[in-house]
Parts: structure tokens; C-alpha cells; sequence
């Protein structure tokens, strides 16, 4: 993959006059656009409310806005606007949050988006993604982009480590069956579930993984698959427990009247410890090694066999 | 303003309250906040935009936001004699039958968006402004918002950046009846010095009697107030006008009238604005 998040934008921007790039004053993935979109790139300074509402007047005007500003902020401090100004306006209002979940590592709590999944796929009509890593993202935005539905996208531009197959709206990306454990998660920490599941095999264990990519819709046919299958379905995920993809697992078992051995990998009742990024990991237990050692002794087996490797990362750009 | 024209329009904003007196029962509808812009809506709608039936998706017609989401009974007894929607819809007020209900919604035609939340329709009139602009359209975008509604610190975030971008296409017209829901707005967050509050925030600002259609041809004939700035027109109303028993009193934002009641109110309507037009009629020759 040549392009980046950047030029992707650029390029679909250029070719459809609709696309409008607004911003609440978060460049730093996208410093080249305003020259290029002129008039078609908008920055509403630091006001996140106001953003979501002259989107959605945009938006009403035939415009599809693409919007940019921090994960937390974005869901958070503007959630009565995207539910209402876009939500009951089913307007396609394209939102991206920059520095999801454990991304936003150093910034400490205030900044840290980890209930934006739950809060987002709460709303009527809303859609969801979660990509794995900037090829994963790179490969699902024009879909998202050409489709009439709101969306929200966490924004993540990690070097692939994989290399995905094509996305598909609403499906899953499945990397490897097994049927002692299947890992499902989705975001950042898809390169340490890979890690994760290498240690298991280790193990003499039959190892699956999943990369949930679309939260909303969700490959139900995916989950109900894997949970026929047996074995321990263990989710990762960079987000309070409630509402993200254990809570969703939980929902389509539930609905299908299915039952799973389920061991859910992530934030309880606080927020994470500030630091790098792979500190964070490493201090909350989400690097490969950890979530290797975690199912392991989830299972009653020792985890000694698996040493403390180092999560491998790079803090890319704080903001 | 010729006096033919001011009969036709009191005429009509006679009508309108008359709509808006018999929404006032069988679960009721806020009826002082309503009141207070009739006359308002009854002039833009009927004098001053370019809005009419057959041009709701004309993307160079003029828009009206309707951000105080309580006055949508004006709104509607506006659409009614204006032929937007039919006078039997208003029999549906409240039934799930149809979308005829306590705020705005755009299963009514002419209304633009949803509201109800306060705060929110400026900066989405900012997003349709922002769009006309781009497009080289000199269409009016107007946002009306009630003065309780200006406690919502979106509207003042919203005027900064339209300010900021120069958006001199975009109205906001404050509804300033001197009442919150419940409270008068100077005993509980004192709005003046009004004006120079906006005119801080980078608008242009005029204030008139929102009552006097005289006045609101003129403000309105004046847009846009300045090449570079967002435009303000405080609109100085009295909650619950044209029915003395109620007028700006707090507790008559929302009522909710038994069918006795109603008639009564509508025969003081009747009473109240023949005794106004005839005066003001003297008064004129």
C-alpha cells in the first residue's frame, strides 16, 4: 500500500465535489489538505459541537462531510449532536476519531476514547469500524465513504503488520480457525492478537483469530460460526468491557439463544495508565505476550512457559 | 409599509393564533413561547423569503431554522394559511397518526430540521450557509432562536466560527419574549446588554419591536447588515401576545386549556385584535 490515509482522502476528494473536509482544528494527519480542497476543507477551530452541527447542515445540502477530530472529544463532547443532528437526521456524516482507545496513550484520561464503540453504535442507523492497522483502514474507508449511512471510524494509521483480505461491508476478516480458542478483536491490538496466537500454537494449541473490523454492522454469521465451533472465544479489545465487542458477542449469543465459554479481554471499571504506548500495553496486559498469558492461565494451565517479551511499538504522533 | 399589507399580514397572524389557541388543549402545546413569534413567522414566511409550497427543494429557495423547537404551533398555523400542509393535519396534534407533534420535524413540509435540543440549529443553519456560499448562492439562511435558548453556549460557539469564516449569509433572529421555560431570563441568567453581547461575538446587530411589521421589513430589507459578518436581528416580543390573560406571564410557556377554556380564549383574541386593529388603524390615518 503506496497511499496514505492523506492522499486517500485527497484523491476521493478531488473526484467527488460532495466530499467536504472539516476539522476541529486536528491537522496533524491531514496539514496538506486545506491547499489542495480550498473551500472544501473547513477547520471550525476547537469546537466539536459545532463541527457535528455544520456537518449536519452540510450534509443537508447534499454534502458528504468527513470529519476529523479526536476520538474522545468527537463521541464524547458532541455525542447529543451526532445523535440528534445526525443521528435522527440520518445524514452521512463521516466521523473520524484520531487516537482511539490505547492510541492516545500519553495523553491520560481526558483523552482516552474507550467507550466511543458503546456510545456509537447506540445510535439508530449509525455504522461502526474499528480497523486493524493503516491498510486495514485504507482498505474500508472508500466503502464507507460511498455508503449513505453515518459512520464513525477509529482512526488508525499503524503500520500493517498483515496482510488483510478485501474488506467487505459487514463481514468479518478471518485470519485462522481453530478449535481450541478463537481470538476476536478489532483495532490496534490486532498486531499483538497475531503475537497472541503465535505463543499459543507454541502451545501445541489449535488457535483462531478474528479481526472484527465492521462493529456495526457485525458479521453475526462470523460470531455464531466460531461459538458453534467450541472452544474458548476470547475478545481483545482497547475499550471498557461494557459496550464493545464482549457486550456485542454477548448480544448475538444471547439473541441466537447460543451459549460460548467467553473470556473477555478488556478495560474494567477504570482508565488506563498513561505512558508510551507500549508501556501501556505492557502495564495493562495487552501485549501479545500478556494476552497469550492471560488465555493461558484463563484455561488453568500455567502461563510460566510464556515469557515477558516487549510489545514492539512506536509512538507515532501525540496530539 | 403600505397599510394594505399590514392588514393582510395582522389578518393572518390573527389566523395563526387562532391555530395556535385551539393546539392549547387535549395534551396542549406551549402556547405563550408560540405566541410570542406569530408574528414574526406570519411576516417572513408570508412577505419575506423566498420559501413557498412549490420550491421546498429548490436549493436557492431561502431557510427558516426553527431552533426554539416550543414555537413549531406558529410555525404550523403559518404553514396552514400559507398552504404548506392542510388544516386537517393540525386535527392530528399529538395522535401517532401523524408527525404533527410538540417540536419540529421534517415529516412537515417547510420545516428544515428537527429541533428541539436547544442550541443546535445555528450551527447546522451555519453548515447550509457555509454550502450556499461555496456554491455561489446568495440565498437568505435564517435560524430563529428563543432567549432562554442563548444560555446554550453552542449558539455563541457557532458565532464565533461563523464569524471567523465571514459567513455574512446567516441571520439569527432572536425570539426575545424576557422568558426561560419557567423564569423571567433577567432573574435567572441576565441576558443585557444583549446586543453588544453579539455584536462582541463579531455580528452585525439591529433590535426592533418583533410585533411591529413596519420594523420587521425594514431589519429584514437590510440583509445582510455587513459583507463580512453574520447578521442579528433581536426580535423584543411579549410571551403569549395577543391574549391579555396570559401575556408575559411564566407560568403560560406551555398550557394546556380544557375546550371551555379555548373558547373563551378565542373570543379574547377576537375581542383584543379588533380593538388593536381599529386603534391602529385611527392611528395610521
Amino acid at each position: 500500500m503506496t497511499m496514505t490515509y492523506e492522499e486517500l482522502i485527497k484523491e476521493t476528494a478531488l473526484a467527488d465535489e460532495r466530499i467536504v473536509v472539516m476539522t476541529a482544528e486536528n491537522r496533524a494527519l491531514i496539514r496538506n489538505l486545506p491547499a489542495v480542497l480550498g473551500p472544501r476543507f473547513i477547520d471550525t477551530g476547537i469546537t466539536e459541537q459545532t463541527l457535528i452541527g455544520a456537518a449536519a447542515g452540510l450534509a443537508l445540502r447534499g454534502r458528504v462531510p468527513i470529519l476529523h477530530a479526536l476520538a474522545t472529544f468527537l463521541t464524547l463532547r458532541a455525542f447529543e449532536f451526532i445523535r440528534t443532528d445526525v443521528g435522527i437526521g440520518q445524514l452521512p456524516v463521516k466521523l473520524s476519531g484520531f487516537v482511539p482507545g490505547f492510541l492516545s496513550d500519553g495523553n491520560g484520561p481526558t483523552h482516552q476514547a474507550i467507550e466511543d464503540v458503546s456510545l456509537m453504535r447506540g445510535i439508530p442507523g449509525m455504522t461502526v469500524f474499528a480497523p486493524a492497522d493503516e491498510a486495514d483502514m485504507l482498505a474500508m474507508l472508500p466503502a464507507i465513504w460511498a455508503s449513505p449511512a453515518p459512520a464513525y471510524v477509529r482512526i488508525n494509521t499503524r503500520p500493517a503488520t498483515y496482510e488483510h483480505t478485501p474488506f467487505e461491508m459487514g463481514k468479518a476478516e478471518i485470519v485462522a480457525e481453530g478449535t481450541d480458542i478463537t481470538i476476536l478483536t478489532y483495532g490496534m491490538l490486532f498486531e499483538q492478537t497475531l503475537v497472541a496466537r503465535e505463543l499459543l500454537m507454541q502451545q501445541s494449541k489449535s488457535v483462531g483469530l478474528i479481526n472484527l473490523r465492521s462493529l456495526k454492522p457485525i458479521d453475526e454469521e462470523a460470531l455464531l460460526a466460531v461459538a458453534r465451533r467450541g472452544g474458548l472465544l476470547v475478545t481483545v479489545e482497547d475499550h471498557f468491557v461494557t459496550g464493545g465487542l464482549f457486550s456485542i458477542l454477548a448480544e448475538v449469543l444471547l439473541r441466537h439463544q447460543l451459549t460460548a465459554r467467553v473470556l473477555p479481554l478488556a478495560l474494567e471499571e477504570r482508565w488506563y495508565r498513561p505512558g508510551r504506548l507500549s508501556a501501556v500495553l505492557e502495564y495493562e496486559g495487552f501485549t501479545g505476550h500478556h494476552i497469550a498469558r492471560r488465555i493461558t492461565e484463563h484455561l488453568g494451565e500455567s502461563g510460566a512457559s510464556i515469557a515477558a517479551g516487549p510489545a514492539v511499538l512506536e509512538n507515532q504522533f501525540a496530539e | 409599509m403600505t397599510s394594505e399589507k399590514q392588514q393582510k399580514l395582522e389578518a393572518l397572524a390573527l389566523r395563526v393564533r387562532e391555530h395556535i389557541v385551539r393546539l392549547s388543549t387535549d395534551g396542549g402545546c406551549f402556547t405563550g413561547a408560540s405566541l410570542s413569534c406569530a408574528d414574526l413567522l406570519v411576516y417572513l414566511y408570508a412577505d419575506c423569503l423566498n420559501v413557498r409550497p412549490d420550491n421546498l427543494t429548490d436549493p436557492t429557495r431561502d431557510y427558516l431554522f426553527l431552533s426554539k423547537g416550543h414555537d413549531v404551533p406558529a410555525l404550523y398555523g403559518t404553514f396552514v394559511e400559507l398552504g404548506f400542509i392542510d388544516k386537517a393535519r393540525l386535527d392530528q396534534h399529538l395522535s401517532t397518526d401523524d408527525h404533527i407533534y410538540w417540536h419540529p420535524n421534517r415529516n412537515v413540509p417547510g420545516v428544515e430540521f428537527h429541533s428541539g435540543s436547544l442550541g443546535h440549529l445555528p450551527s447546522v443553519a451555519l453548515g447550509v450557509a457555509m454550502d450556499c456560499r461555496m456554491r455561489g448562492q446568495d440565498n437568505k439562511v435564517i435560524v430563529i432562536t428563543g432567549d432562554g435558548e442563548l444560555n446554550e453556549g453552542t449558539v455563541w460557539e457557532s458565532l464565533l466560527v461563523a464569524s471567523a469564516h465571514k459567513v455574512n449569509n446567516l441571520t439569527l433572529v432572536v425570539d426575545r419574549n424576557h422568558f426561560q421555560a419557567n423564569v423571567a431570563t433577567e432573574d435567572l441568567i441576565p441576558l443585557e446588554p444583549l446586543a453588544p453581547k453579539f455584536e462582541a461575538f463579531g455580528c452585525e446587530v439591529r433590535r426592533i419591536d418583533g410585533h411591529d411589521f413596519a420594523q420587521l421589513e425594514e431589519a429584514f430589507a437590510a440583509l445582510p447588515f455587513s459583507d463580512t459578518k453574520p447578521s442579528v436581528i433581536i426580535c423584543d416580543t411579549v410571551r403569549g401576545r395577543g391574549l391579555p390573560s396570559i401575556e408575559a406571564r411564566a407560568d403560560r410557556w406551555f398550557c394546556n386549556f380544557s375546550s371551555e377554556e379555548v373558547t373563551e380564549l378565542l373570543k379574547e383574541l377576537h375581542t383584543q385584535e379588533a380593538t388593536r386593529l381599529t386603534s391602529e388603524t385611527l392611528t395610521v390615518r
